[in-house]
């Protein structure tokens, strides 16, 4: 009866003194209700693995093999992005495609090749309708998207256009109106 | 016992010890009591697929772990989810988080396809669609959900991110604005740096060393149009480069991905017309 009377006493005054003490001395020691219910706090009064090298060395070790994390692959197809490269696919096939011709009209009367617009013109022509459209439509197509979704580019450059109903609703007009142009200068 | 009720009693005008078990509620975890009242609904078992990798075992190659969760169990945010994996599946499964609330940052990461932040993105309620939970794109993973950003914030600290001037004000007190250039930071100063929009950016993937990133030009141009900041001659100067501002494409994956619905791509844009007029 007495112990338990100076027991109570003392943490009376404890808890007078230095209330927080006495707090996490009560919660250290985790009732079996609160493990029960999942609300048991868990206190490590010892590293759980030790090492015993240098941190920083062991840091720089970990930072050698740090995978990338997947970027093209996992990200959600969006017009935005999908548009931009496709903006560059098709310029790069575009001027690419300028180039090679370019420079092979300027070699042919050393090697002999002909391939002024009359003799092109007369190949196209012995071509199936089916052929026809579909070359013109390859054609047609990357050239019309690059050129409007060129001026979307410069209307950006101005600030304007830029919120996001904006930029989807400008990119699927794109998509749309190149189609259409395409198909028109297709069918031309 | 005697004494510990005794004990509670002082206690009773600060946090209670040990709160009756109805009450307790994890908020990751939907209790029992609060739930939908009608007891017949079926589970919705959602699988989520998680990014996993462990430091310690540098050989193994990152894979995506499944774990199934009844939705009727689970907070309505991804965050509620992966806290909920965490704390009653996979205690090994790391991912940043903090304020749970879209002001810290800490849980940016590609949930769907999609940069955001975990605790601002719903779950979709569609239990036949697999939710993919990746850590933010072409970053160095330290663990799990947990993408190395040093680079990211050094980055940030090398544009000066602090008001920078030379005159003091002509009455000695603060440095004043009118509403109107108080405005122009509007839809700046909101940004916390999550770095969701710089790590959706292709530019910024390919060219992370040079090309500052969607978020730190946001930063920048937050402090450019400060009215009361006399260094941006010098700010210009610093950005007047083919890289820093310049490997922006304009694709403005960085503005649809903001989980704030902050304008990255506006700031840019405003960045380089400004640095056109010399």
């Amino acid at each position: 009866m007495l112990s338990q009377k100076v027991a109570q006493q003392s943490l009376r005054r404890l808890a007078v003194q230095q209330p927080y003490a006495l707090r996490w001395s009560l919660m250290n020691s985790v009732s079996p209700a609160a493990v029960a219910l999942g609300r048991a706090v868990q206190t490590r009064h010892a590293a759980t693995s030790s090492n015993s090298s240098d941190p920083t060395k062991l840091l720089a070790q970990q930072r050698l093999n740090r995978p990338v994390s997947p970027h093209l692959s996992i990200y959600r197809p969006q017009i935005t992005w999908i548009g931009s490269s496709i903006h560059r696919i098709t310029g790069i096939a575009l001027s690419g495609s300028l180039y090679l011709y370019a420079s092979a009209y300027l070699a042919s009367p050393m090697l002999g090749w002909d391939l002024g617009s009359a003799s092109a013109a007369a190949a196209f022509a012995a071509l199936p309708v089916v052929a026809k459209v579909a070359l013109k439509t390859t054609m047609a197509l990357p050239f019309t998207y690059h050129c409007m979704n060129g001026v979307r580019h410069l209307i950006w450059d101005t600030g304007a256009g830029l919120t996001n109903p904006q930029v989807i609703k400008s990119g699927w007009t794109v998509v749309g109106l190149s189609t259409l142009s395409a198909l028109i200068l297709a069918f031309l | 016992m005697a004494a510990l009720r005794t004990t509670s009693r002082l206690f009773a005008s600060s946090k209670p010890l040990f709160r009756p078990a109805a009450f307790t509620r994890s908020y990751a975890t939907v209790d029992a009591l609060s739930q939908d009242p009608n007891p017949s609904e079926q589970p919705r078992v959602k699988t989520f697929h998680v990014y996993r990798w462990n430091p310690d075992q540098p050989t193994e190659k990152p894979k995506m772990q499944s774990y199934s969760l009844d939705l009727n169990k689970t907070g309505p945010m991804m965050l509620d989810a992966l806290i909920r994996i965490k704390n009653e599946m996979d205690p090994t499964l790391t991912f940043r988080r903090s304020c749970r609330e879209g002001i810290c940052g800490s849980c940016a990461m590609n949930i769907d396809g999609v940069n955001t932040l975990a605790c601002l993105c719903r779950i979709p309620t569609d239990t036949a669609k697999e939710s993919r939970i990746y850590p933010l794109p072409h970053t160095y993973v330290v663990k799990d959900l947990v993408p190395d950003l040093t680079y990211f914030y050094k980055q940030y600290k090398s544009i000066k991110p602090y008001l920078q001037r030379d005159t003091p004000t002509a009455d000695g007190l603060e440095n004043r604005q009118s509403p109107e250039e108080r405005k122009k930071l509007d839809g700046l100063y909101e940004c916390i740096l999550c770095a969701c929009c710089s790590t959706s950016c292709p530019s910024y993937w390919w060219n992370s060393e040079e090309y500052l990133g969607p978020a730190i030009l946001l930063q920048s141009y937050r402090w450019l149009a400060d009215s009361r900041d006399e260094k941006t001659a010098e700010r210009k100067a610093a950005l007047d480069n083919s890289m820093s501002v310049y490997r922006c494409h304009t694709i403005l994956n960085c503005s649809r991905t903001c989980p704030k619905g902050l304008n990255p791509a506006r700031a840019i844009a405003e960045i380089k017309k400004m640095m056109t007029a010399h």
